[in-house]
């Protein structure tokens, strides 16, 4: 049994985008053409959180999600303005083979049970989008970090698990696109006291921040972004002209990087895992 | 690859279908999604799916009339490929939540994965249900991937679980693969004559998984897969 890495795609419309704290998304390229690349360097799973659903209701995933399924082999999850058992399903048959939902679950818990006895616990992600508030507070946030929920993350993740959430996807927005590490404290305190596998995510600029929320932070399974998207995007053509309808392209036409991110590729950061003793899968293996 | 065969995915209800339609047209096969006995019988292989729990995933193929329909077509020798909870349901019966009877095509029983096993690291508690990648390896000396789906894999390789539960077949000559489980070794896929079933997914499973689709469209095309 290995530790699971995750990229995590965050979409904006048609674009692949990446932010801080969740703000100020930067356009990086074509979503599909950076899962493919990831499946193709040996992804154990793919998670898209479409970034905008929740805010303006829109569904537009479903065609990519369509896309992205055909060709990959790996579990694809979706996350981003499913609210209904209907939207629920809609993804599932577009492709997908895990939703995640936030948002929905918040407003009304039941839908974690009903969508669980419906499609399988195993299909129902619960994304937990928290802030770790000064006084030291974790805060469960809705609306892709808009919507303070009032809800204690740490409780909000025990009760998700008891109504059916077949794995807990963790977000820390205060920590999201800095490079400051992952939220060992929280992590480990909700890993350690749920039967169901936990995914960190939020906040790794570096290869070891990955060892060391799997060491320190007893996480199951790793989503990782900026790391990863800032190295694809140097060895994937870039068309700026193609994401001139929507978003931020600046970063795109500078041509730059990311100086709070020691970004590397994913076989880099597999083999660094493999050698420093994580139990994960290998990058590429003969068939 | 495997132009011009033909499969039949069980729709009852239960499962993604969608991933193993791709990884079979992926391997060339025609694919139906049916729930209809008549397209099921004139498909060259029956692929069962499921995800889930046992009973409710037995109760809906009760409801649909295809208990005595997928056993007879299995015994007449047809080959039936079983996959996730497909697999589990084949055997006599499981220990989810009771004790329920299966299509016992399988002799053996499901049983639950052992609580509290170490990770191979030794640091960590394994949690149940395992989700991710897992090693597949042959149970014995002999030689039993030949000719079958799991042919040309490299002993080791990983495929993709999700699961709670593992079957326990009576008889052992039928395990095709074992996986190891907090130290624990348990069958993970299975050959009898025309029947093959694998607790992973391997339409999940990147191009390890897909090998498999490929190895079954083969086994359909040459007539071997009995």
């Amino acid at each position: 049994m290995t530790i699971r890495i995750i990229p995590r795609l965050e979409i904006k419309g048609p674009n692949l985008v990446k932010g801080i704290h969740f703000e100020g998304l930067r356009v990086l390229g074509k979503p599909e053409a950076f899962a493919k690349s990831y499946y193709q360097a040996g992804a154990d799973e793919l998670i898209y959180v479409d970034a905008v659903a929740s805010l303006y209701g829109r569904n537009s995933l479903l065609d990519l999600v369509e896309r992205t399924a055909k060709e990959i082999f790996v579990p694809l999850t979706v996350a981003g303005g499913l609210r209904t058992l209907d939207d629920i399903r809609e993804v599932l048959l577009a492709g997908a083979d895990k939703v995640a939902i936030n948002t929905a679950a918040v407003a009304n818990p039941d839908l974690i049970s009903q969508a669980a006895r419906k499609y399988g616990s195993s299909t129902i992600v619960v994304l937990i989008e928290f802030i770790h508030h000064g006084d030291g507070r974790y805060e469960a946030f809705t609306d892709f970090g808009r919507e303070s929920s009032g809800l204690d993350a740490f409780d909000w993740a025990m009760r998700a698990v008891e109504l059916g959430a077949g794995e807990i996807l963790l977000t820390s927005i205060d920590r999201d696109g800095t490079g400051s590490g992952y939220d060992l404290d929280l992590t480990q305190r909700i890993s350690q006291a749920v039967s169901v596998p936990v995914i960190a995510g939020g906040g790794c600029g570096m290869k070891e921040h990955v060892g060391d929320v799997i060491r320190d932070g007893s996480a199951d399974a790793v989503s990782v972004a900026s790391l990863l998207h800032y190295n694809m995007i140097k060895s994937l053509p870039r068309d700026t002209d193609d994401f001139a309808d929507e978003g931020n392209v600046e970063f795109l036409n500078r041509g730059g990087g990311n100086k709070k991110i020691q970004d590397c590729s994913l076989a880099e950061l597999k083999s660094y895992l493999v050698e420093n003793g994580f139990n994960v899968r290998p990058d590429r293996e003969a068939v | 690859m495997g132009e011009g065969v033909s499969i039949a995915i069980v729709d009852y209800g239960l499962g993604n279908l969608f991933s193993i339609g791709q990884a079979c047209r992926h391997a060339g096969m025609g694919v139906e999604v049916t729930s209809d006995v008549k397209t099921l019988a004139s498909a060259d292989a029956i692929l069962l799916p499921g995800v889930g729990a046992f009973a409710d995933a037995m109760q809906a193929l009760k409801d649909r009339d295809l208990v005595s329909p997928l056993k007879d077509l299995c015994d007449a020798g047809k080959p039936l490929i079983g996959v996730c909870l497909g697999l589990q349901l084949l055997m006599t019966e499981s220990h989810e939540f009771g004790s329920h009877q299966g299509l016992d095509l399988i002799r053996g029983t499901v049983e639950r994965l052992p609580e509290g096993g170490l990770a191979p690291d030794g640091k960590r508690t394994l949690k149940v249900p395992q989700v991710g990648w897992n090693r597949v390896a042959a149970p014995d000396e002999t030689d039993k991937w030949a000719n079958s789906p799991l042919e040309d894999l490299k002993d080791g390789t990983y495929m993709y679980f999700v699961h709670s539960y593992h079957a326990n077949p009576t008889d052992a000559g039928v395990v095709l693969s074992v996986s190891d489980f907090g130290g624990v070794r348990y069958c993970s896929s299975i050959r009898k004559g025309n029947i093959f079933a694998c607790q992973f997914h391997p339409e999940r499973s990147g191009d390890s998984g897909l090998k498999v689709y490929e190895n079954i469209a083969g086994m359909l095309k040459r007539g071997d897969f009995k």
